[in-house]
């Protein structure tokens, strides 16, 4: 039995990003701007809360922020950095809360939209850490020191430089924040077009064709969709850590001379 | 009709490389935790590592097949 398609199904693509004002023609506020202040709202309020009435036995509040710091102390900055990190938790804590939020804002249900799938988002994150360590790095080990470390390290054979130096000074000033930036960027972009393509697309069999297969193909659809979201709440999750992972780790690297 | 860009198919090929490697980098993983299963800590997070290495290029890979 074939399919009738009785109106035509717009696959979802880039334009599905694009939002129009919230608040009507000429103002300038949309819906991943609404995101990301509800997300900054959110976090603050959950340290805020956690944190005002501190106690040495603790609530669940309080038990809940200090496992997230003292994930991202132990397992992020610990296990990255070493012993020095401890004075990079307070930023990692940070970006991670603000992804995660961003995120998970994905498969919120009305928001349902990943304002990190926005590039603009991840960038400026991407080129604060950026930013930062190249600032500890140049600290440490001087300006001189530190391009020389990250250019010429030893123990390589001498003719290997003229090939290793290019390639690690575009590694490091230019390929680490650009994948930062379009690994998060495009994962979320993704990982949000699959989700609008399973339930859209299942929504479209089922309302708009005839027939078994119709039916059949879209209530598969939704029902994939469903797992599809945990899915996806799990790589958001997951990208997150990986931003944050990946900022400690060259924060780690450029407090270290044998690089 | 389909309508569609060409550029989906060429997505689709070059995730076969990526795919490969993350598959790689996970059985290694899955082989050292079934080796040695108190190295699970340390191995986990240099899995994911490598893991959020190979996946940038898919990554790279989905964005140029919007962009061109």
């Amino acid at each position: 039995m074939l399919v009738a398609e009785s109106s035509e199904f717009h696959s979802p693509g880039p334009a599905d990003f694009e939002f129009p004002a919230l608040f009507g023609e000429g103002t300038f506020f949309t819906k991943p701007m609404l995101v990301i202040v509800l997300g900054t709202i959110a976090v603050g309020a959950f340290f805020y809360f956690a944190a005002r009435r501190a106690t040495l036995v603790p609530g669940k509040l309080q038990f809940a922020a200090e496992s997230f710091y003292g994930f991202v102390r132990n397992q992020v900055a610990m296990d990255a950095i070493g012993r020095e990190g401890i004075k990079y938790v307070p930023y990692l804590v940070t970006l991670f809360a603000f992804l995660v939020a961003l995120n998970i804002s994905g498969i919120i249900p009305i928001l349902q939209f990943p304002a990190t799938s926005k590039i603009a988002i991840p960038l400026f994150l991407a080129v604060i850490s950026w930013i930062i360590f190249n600032y500890v790095g140049i600290r440490r080990q001087g300006f001189g020191g530190y391009f020389k470390n990250m250019m010429f390290p030893p123990g390589i054979p001498k003719a290997l430089y003229p090939l290793l130096a290019p390639l690690e000074f575009l590694s490091t000033v230019v390929f680490r924040p650009a994948t930062l930036t379009l690994r998060l960027t495009f994962n979320m972009f993704a990982g949000h077009l699959v989700l609008l393509l399973t339930i859209l697309g299942g929504e479209h069999l089922l309302t708009e064709t005839q027939g078994l297969v119709g039916y059949a193909a879209g209530s598969v659809s939704l029902l994939f969709s469903i797992v599809l979201t945990f899915f996806e709440g799990f790589i958001q999750l997951l990208q997150a850590y990986v931003f944050t992972l990946l900022s400690a780790i060259y924060i780690g690297g450029a407090l270290t001379h044998e690089h | 009709m389909m309508e569609g860009s060409l550029n989906m198919v060429g997505y689709g090929l070059a995730a076969i490389g990526p795919g490969v490697g993350i598959g790689l980098i996970f059985a290694a993983y899955i082989n050292g935790v079934a080796r040695q299963p108190e190295a699970r800590s340390v191995l986990q997070g240099i899995a994911i590592l490598g893991f959020a290495l190979a996946e940038a290029l898919a990554i790279i890979g989905i964005g140029l097949a919007f962009a061109l």
